[in-house]
């Protein structure tokens, strides 16, 4: 760690600049916290005003109002919830072998699990529709969850495999000279003494998975399983001049994710910058 | 009893690769272990095969026929590429993405690079500013879209205001390709250098202090220390951001398709536009797909062989 600070100066600069990061990095969201909470007399005022001059909830009640919007939040979880417990359930079975059991193909199988990082969603949209279509997924859940599990499982994996490997060694092995098999040490001592990074995993993987939008947007064109991250710009171009049911809808799903980010920020940010230490 | 457990655990971590090919492979499968290793992966390596491989694969055998969404599909050879790369959409696509590319991710590593070096010191707050470094990443693309089209209105949005008084610009921000290539760009720059700086910051973190102060007394002044320490100890994670929002502007979707609204398009939207939206165009977009993946491929190869980027093993 950099020592101190050379001068007061140079210390009262350094906290200026912090203080400007912090206030443009959040600016956004105090500005549409702000359209989200004004009238509409004054969302349409020229310039526009910087403090708020009028307050009204009316934004809310016309989102909440908004059938497709709602459904779309609730569709959400759906997607997001059944794409996190499968990419936990097969995740955490690839990321122990990788992390503690010895084979031959390991380095292999972990290059392909980190080359779906890099993979370009785009690229496989056309034949999927195709398949999809045949199948008669289009516009069901499994369209996004199927993909989605497919393109957050590098992120799962690896956040795993980082996790297994921080655990003492000596703990499995005496659980294994005390005659468990691998695969009981694996589900009684490995998998409920790693439960603070499997739930940090599974959140991440959870927001992950929240924030897709490409296959939604190729897989759904219906409200009824349609996300949010969907249904909010489809929202926005239906209603083009009601800025502020726009602003209260992105409020609606974006706050509930900063303060989960401030509640776990410090695990996150571990386990989010793990990868690019362990290199 | 113990003895035989040390012999499993000392066997699972020395796998012997000797005699012919079939040796081996009994040999890899005669461990319970191993077995064990190669039942737990599967599960993935199915999802990657079913989801990906085979797509791709597909994807690639379209890209060579004339498709269109329930009608029967017939052979063209190359006359999707060719087509393809004679649409004035496409090079338009093409150049949007590399000047996207370009400028936003040097932007976000010289911004992110500066906030690392920031961040990584004691001082009071700093919990909190990492937390607030991490907030735009868990926005969703989508939604921050139409927060900043919001902010980019004509007329009433912020940001429209700052540019008319700032003397930037004085039309409709959001109405014509350049502006809303330099709104596009903001966007991207506010939603990841903080994340960028993040992964910076993670490499900062291992280079050890001892190395300063030897440099330190050694006369060197702070400038000097950063391109002789701080920068070629913090290469190999630099690298690794790098390549990483290389990819991820490659293939830029969300961003451009809300903001845009059809007026700036990147290689994924041309996709878009074929695959999903004009059907008759359906071959046209899958060829791009596969352009998308080579070149993303050639990108990856690049960074790995040429720099000797090496993302974690």
């Amino acid at each position: 760690m950099t020592p101190g600070f050379e001068s007061t100066r140079s210390k009262v600069a350094f906290y200026l600049l912090m203080g400007l990061f912090i206030f443009l990095t959040l600016f956004p969201l105090l500005w549409v916290l702000k359209l989200s909470l004004i009238s509409q007399g004054e969302l349409q005022a020229s310039p526009p005003t910087i403090l708020p001059h009028s307050f009204s909830l009316g934004s809310y009640q016309r989102v909440f109002a908004n059938s497709a919007f709602v459904k779309g939040i609730v569709n959400s979880f759906v997607i997001a919830g059944f794409t996190t417990a499968f990419c936990l359930t097969i995740g955490s079975f690839a990321a122990y072998a990788l992390a503690r059991l010895n084979f031959a193909i390991a380095k292999g199988v972990g290059s392909l699990i980190l080359a779906m990082a890099f993979f370009p969603a785009v690229a496989i949209i056309a034949p999927l529709f195709l398949q999809f279509t045949k199948l008669g997924l289009v516009n069901t859940y499994w369209a996004m969850i199927l993909p989605d599990t497919l393109l957050s499982l590098p992120l799962t994996v690896y956040l795993l495999v980082a996790y297994f490997r921080e655990l003492p060694r000596s703990i499995e092995q005496a659980a294994m000279v005390d005659g468990a098999t691998t695969l009981q040490t694996f589900f009684r001592i490995t998998l409920p003494l790693s439960i603070p990074g499997v739930v940090t995993t599974g959140l991440l993987t959870f927001i992950f998975a929240w924030n897709e939008y490409l296959f939604a947007n190729t897989f759904a064109f219906d409200p009824t399983t349609q996300p949010a991250t969907v249904a909010i710009p489809n929202f926005a171009s239906q209603f083009t001049v009601d800025y502020g049911a726009q602003a209260a809808a992105s409020i609606v799903v974006t706050l509930p994710l900063v303060v989960l980010v401030f509640l776990f920020q410090r695990r996150i940010v571990s386990g989010l910058t793990a990868g690019a230490t362990t290199g | 009893m113990a003895n035989v457990t040390v012999e499993r655990i000392e066997a699972a971590s020395a796998p012997q690769h000797r005699g012919g090919l079939l040796r081996r492979v009994t040999n890899e499968f005669a461990h319970p272990d191993r077995r064990l290793a190669y039942l737990m992966v599967t599960p993935a390596i199915i999802v990657i095969l079913a989801i990906a491989v085979y797509p791709l694969l597909y994807a690639f055998v379209l890209s060579f026929q004339f498709v269109t969404p329930n009608r029967p599909s017939h052979w063209v050879g190359i006359d999707n590429y060719i087509n393809m790369f004679g649409d004035p959409d496409f090079r338009t696509a093409l150049i949007n993405t590399i000047v996207f590319t370009v400028i936003a991710v040097s932007l976000e590593l010289v911004l992110g690079m500066a906030i690392a070096v920031a961040l990584n010191r004691r001082f009071f707050g700093r919990g909190f500013a990492r937390a607030t470094a991490i907030a735009p990443w868990a926005f969703p693309t989508s939604v921050s879209a139409v927060m900043w089209a919001l902010m980019f209105q004509d007329q009433v949005g912020i940001m429209w205001y700052l540019a008319e008084k700032l003397h930037i610009y004085t039309g409709n921000i959001l109405g014509s390709t350049g502006p809303l290539m330099g709104a596009a760009i903001v966007v991207d720059v506010w939603k990841t250098t903080p994340f960028m700086a993040l992964l910076l910051l993670a490499g900062l973190q291992v280079i050890p202090q001892d190395i300063y102060r030897a440099a330190i007394v050694d006369g060197a002044g702070p400038w000097q220390r950063f391109w002789r320490i701080t920068l070629p100890m913090v290469r190999p994670a630099l690298l690794v951001a790098l390549l990483f929002r290389t990819l991820d502007s490659w293939r830029i979707y969300d961003l451009f398709w809300v903001l845009g609204q059809r007026n700036l398009s990147s290689l994924s939207t041309y996709v878009y536009e074929g695959v999903r939206i004009s059907q008759l165009d359906f071959s046209l977009g899958d060829a791009a797909a596969i352009f998308v993946f080579v070149s993303s491929m050639a990108i990856a190869f690049f960074f790995m062989r040429v720099l000797g980027t090496r993302p974690t093993e």
